[in-house]
């Protein structure tokens, strides 16, 4: 195969128009960009303490500095952390973070009262921790709650990916990626959710399943 | 006397019974009680919807549960991976992890982040494969060399590297680990 037919295949997945359209989840769908639920990224790693675990949510990706002082989470987005510790992929806890009056709501994780694309807000979790949301240009605010640690605020986009170039390949206007590249979403913010629990909430397992849904009021 | 020591109990029980009637909803929830969300969007691993999904299916990949997904784009992940990359155009052929097609693509298709609780959590650190995701992990470079570098990795170069190995701020060692916004 050559270039040229790698090249229209790759002009065939995407969205053609003034953004092309390869990111971690940024911009992903018609639906959520340029929306206050548009995920741009998610991540599970280990925390500083080899106890706990990290989760991270990224929405609305692609802020300015001068766009991030006046974004803001949504009232009516809920973003939902699911965690399968039986590996069939359907959630057997969430973590729910809610947003409301400059605060952030984190509740479990927990076993869900409902599973799913539509859920309630699980407010009789045991588990769970608040914090202020942190206001952009002030040091990070954390909730701490019997282990769980919680932040909500701008943060710099951790994601990175000579973007522009892969613009130019998927033009046609160039054959492959620069070296060194260029970080396209260098200087660009997002708005974070981090949230810390230790490994003991989340199961019994070697190894968990998880995916992050940001979710819409619809009442 | 009694009987007024008896009424008063009741009065106070009577106040306590409606202090408790209030107090049924529990205490006061920060946005209505009854509210319910739907999903919007929804991620797993980076670049599956935006890589491997057709444009007119994107919104419904976000709306399909990872357990569902398979079923639903299976095929058409097969067929734009094809498309995609000329490094599986042999039915012999593999990507770095020994994957066939088939196998990166049953991988793929349901949309979950696969993370260890025991040991290091990493996309790709060169050692471990898929038990995490951690901030520094270049996940774009694993994917393109995962989707055009063939067995071995050399295969389409300037295509299965973008060259940008790290991100342009330094991570906290402590949470919340995200470096402060520009």
């Amino acid at each position: 195969m050559n270039f040229k037919k790698i090249t229209y295949s790759l002009l065939s997945l995407v969205l053609i128009g003034s953004i092309i359209v390869f990111a971690a989840d940024h911009i992903d769908a018609p639906a959520v960009t340029d929306t206050k639920a548009d995920i741009t990224d998610f991540y599970a790693f280990q925390g500083s303490s080899t106890s706990n675990l990290v989760f991270v949510a990224n929405v609305q990706g692609l802020l300015s500095p001068s766009a991030t002082a006046n974004a803001e989470f949504s009232e009516n987005t809920m973003i939902q952390f699911n965690i399968d510790n039986t590996g069939d992929n359907v959630e057997d806890l969430v973590i729910q973070v809610i947003f409301a009056d400059g605060k952030a709501y984190a509740y479990g994780p927990v076993a869900p009262s409902e599973k799913g694309l539509t859920s309630g807000v699980e407010f009789n979790a045991n588990l769970g921790a608040e914090v202020e949301i942190t206001p952009y240009g002030q040091s990070a605010i954390v909730g701490t709650n019997n282990g769980i640690k919680l932040f909500a605020g701008p943060r710099d986009d951790p994601f990175f990916m000579d973007f522009a170039q892969y613009g130019e390949i998927i033009a046609g206007n160039a054959t492959s990626f620069n070296d060194p590249g260029s970080d396209t979403f260098a200087g660009t913010n997002v708005l974070s959710v981090v949230v810390e629990v230790p490994k003991t909430t989340l199961g019994n397992a070697e190894t968990i399943n998880t995916w992050v849904q940001s979710k819409n009021r619809v009442n | 006397m009694k009987l007024s020591k008896l009424f008063t109990l009741l009065l106070v029980a009577g106040l306590v019974f409606t202090g408790c009637s209030n107090d049924d909803d529990g205490p006061s929830t920060p946005i209505d009680e009854d509210a319910r969300f739907t999903t919007a969007d929804q991620m797993g691993r980076p670049a599956v919807n935006t890589v491997f999904i057709s444009s007119s299916s994107k919104n419904s990949f976000n709306t399909t549960l990872p357990s569902n997904q398979s079923a639903a784009f299976r095929t058409e992940m097969e067929t734009n991976l094809s498309g995609l990359s000329p490094a599986y155009a042999n039915e012999s052929d593999a990507n770095a992890l020994g994957q066939n097609r088939d196998a990166f693509i049953d991988l793929l298709a349901t949309d979950v982040l696969n993370v260890s609780l025991t040991g290091k959590t990493t996309f790709f650190d060169g050692t471990n494969v898929l038990t995490g995701r951690a901030l520094a992990d270049d996940v774009i470079s694993t994917e393109l060399l995962l989707i055009f570098g063939g067995e071995d990795g050399t295969e389409n170069p300037g295509l299965s590297d973008d060259n940008v190995d790290a991100n342009d701020k330094m991570f906290l060692a402590t949470f919340p680990y995200l470096a402060a916004p520009f």
